[in-house]
């Protein structure tokens, strides 16, 4: 009863690449798990709890406040690793590294004390900036900062908060002050436990069903040096964007390399059985990877679009150009997925549309239909098509 | 002049919270409401008024930062 066990060590980081804990915590955590946190809308547990053994979650942090300084580039193929076994895990991931590099790019001196914080801690961050009454465009606001001396307080109607719940902070838009007006906002870092969350309604969704958004009413109180400096419409356009849109089409590349891989093996296995004969499935998989292709292009592509910029603290970031290749990014790779999961389905036939079967596609069809609903793809070109009529470069 | 027209082309397209007449040259524009959308109706019709088209390298977040910035955007091109 009194023995003393040795504390429980993982063989972490040894000398594992980024990429190589990745796939372990795909491999072993997130892909085990992915059923259940699908059939059940839970949140996945093991795989954030991995994501933190392999210290995944604060790998984009500078190397000097404590992370690995990882690319936007590196960061999507660890996104697109994880999608292909839990898309739930690896938009969670996505998220919440998108939220991290806001404050890491945008820092001031209160912020920069919370990031070595969230990075010692490892801390999970989620963000409210949907709101009921602007319509679904984030970057207009209707609740706004109130500052009593170092504190200040805000109070959100969100439609949803992806994992709020079970974040560690969470990051707020509002307006800047209560006379501002709805386009003037300022992005509120909010410790967990300085936030009551008023559930609205329920998370029972087609697809990307473990990141659990339902609807809250916020309240938050923080401190006035938590209230992000730079203008929110310059943390969106040069990080909040680019970054999000990046690393979800990296999921959503995922999800498309899980079906693949099913069909692909599907178009095998029949081969097998008729040596010498061609199936005729290989000719829509030999179709469909040719657009796979496409996809897993045009997502490094744009990775390294912004990786280029960023290093070179380049003006660009501001410009329409920019911001019309990342809207892209984003149409383009949300409609390829679905679309390569339904050229898997017509392969993989019956077997795939079984949901008892090792060729099953259900789950990633149901996942693959979020990727144009969540920040509505309409929404987003009518964006382009304001910024089309002034753009004159090519992209 | 030029910043008389600035000031309409302001007044019609910027929907600022605050009368464009009365706005200080160095005033940020996106503070008092100026959206990204409005910004390009604001260039077209800054691009109709001085008979000018902002090449790409303007078209940016700053140049519709402020009445001033706008100015030395129409200067630089020549039409102020």
């Amino acid at each position: 009863m009194t023995s003393v066990s040795a504390p429980f060590t993982v063989a972490e980081n040894a000398g594992l690449s980024l990429l190589a804990r990745a796939e372990i915590v795909g491999r072993e955590s997130a892909g085990p798990a992915a059923a259940e946190v699908d059939r059940e809308g839970r949140f996945p547990h093991e795989a954030l709890d991995a994501l933190r053994v392999h210290k995944l979650l604060n790998c984009a942090v500078p190397v000097d406040q404590g992370g690995e300084g990882v690319s936007l580039g590196e960061l999507c193929a660890v996104a697109r690793i994880l999608g292909r076994y839990c898309a739930s895990t690896a938009m969670i991931f996505a998220m919440h590294q998108t939220q991290i590099l806001s404050l890491v790019r945008h820092s001031t001196p209160g912020v920069t004390a919370f990031v070595a914080e969230a990075v010692a801690n490892d801390y999970l961050i989620a963000s409210a900036t949907t709101e009921l009454g602007t319509g679904g465009d984030v970057r207009s606001s209707v609740c706004a900062v109130a500052r009593d001396g170092e504190a200040v307080s805000l109070t959100k109607n969100a439609p949803v908060i992806s994992y709020g719940e079970y974040a560690d902070a969470i990051l707020v838009t509002a307006r800047r002050t209560a006379d501002s007006p709805p386009s003037d906002q300022v992005l509120v870092v909010c410790r967990r436990g300085d936030v009551t969350l008023e559930p609205t309604g329920n998370w029972d969704t087609l697809g990307l069903r473990g990141t659990c958004s339902p609807g809250f009413v916020l309240t938050a109180t923080t401190s006035a040096d938590l209230v992000v400096g730079a203008a929110y419409s310059e943390i969106s356009s040069r990080t909040m964007l680019p970054v999000s849109h990046s690393v979800w089409s990296a999921v959503w590349l995922g999800i498309a390399d899980a079906a693949m891989e099913k069909a692909r093996s599907f178009v095998r296995s029949v081969a097998r059985r008729s040596p010498g004969v061609t199936p005729p499935g290989a000719l829509r998989l030999a179709e469909a990877a040719a657009v796979h292709q496409q996809f897993a292009d045009l997502v490094a592509a744009s990775a390294a679009r912004f990786d280029a910029a960023a290093s070179a603290q380049d003006e660009s970031m501001s410009g329409m150009g920019f911001s019309l290749a990342m809207n892209n990014l984003k149409v383009t790779a949300s409609t390829l997925v679905v679309d390569l999961v339904n050229r898997a389905m017509l392969i993989c036939g019956i077997a795939g549309y079984r949901e008892d079967s090792q060729y099953s596609l259900g789950r990633h069809l149901r996942d693959a239909h979020g990727a144009a609903v969540m920040v509505n793809n309409d929404r987003i070109m009518n964006n382009s098509a304001q910024l089309s009529i002034a753009y004159r470069g090519t992209l | 002049m030029t910043e008389q027209v600035i000031r309409k082309v302001l007044g019609e397209h910027a929907k600022l919270s605050v009368d464009s007449m009365a706005l200080d040259p160095a005033a940020d524009l996106y503070e008092l409401g100026l959206t990204s959308h409005a910004s390009v109706n604001v260039m077209l019709a800054l691009e109709d008024a001085f008979d000018v088209e902002f090449p790409d390298e303007l078209l940016r977040k700053s140049t519709f930062a402020s009445i001033g910035a706008i100015r030395s955007a129409l200067t630089e091109l020549g039409a102020a």
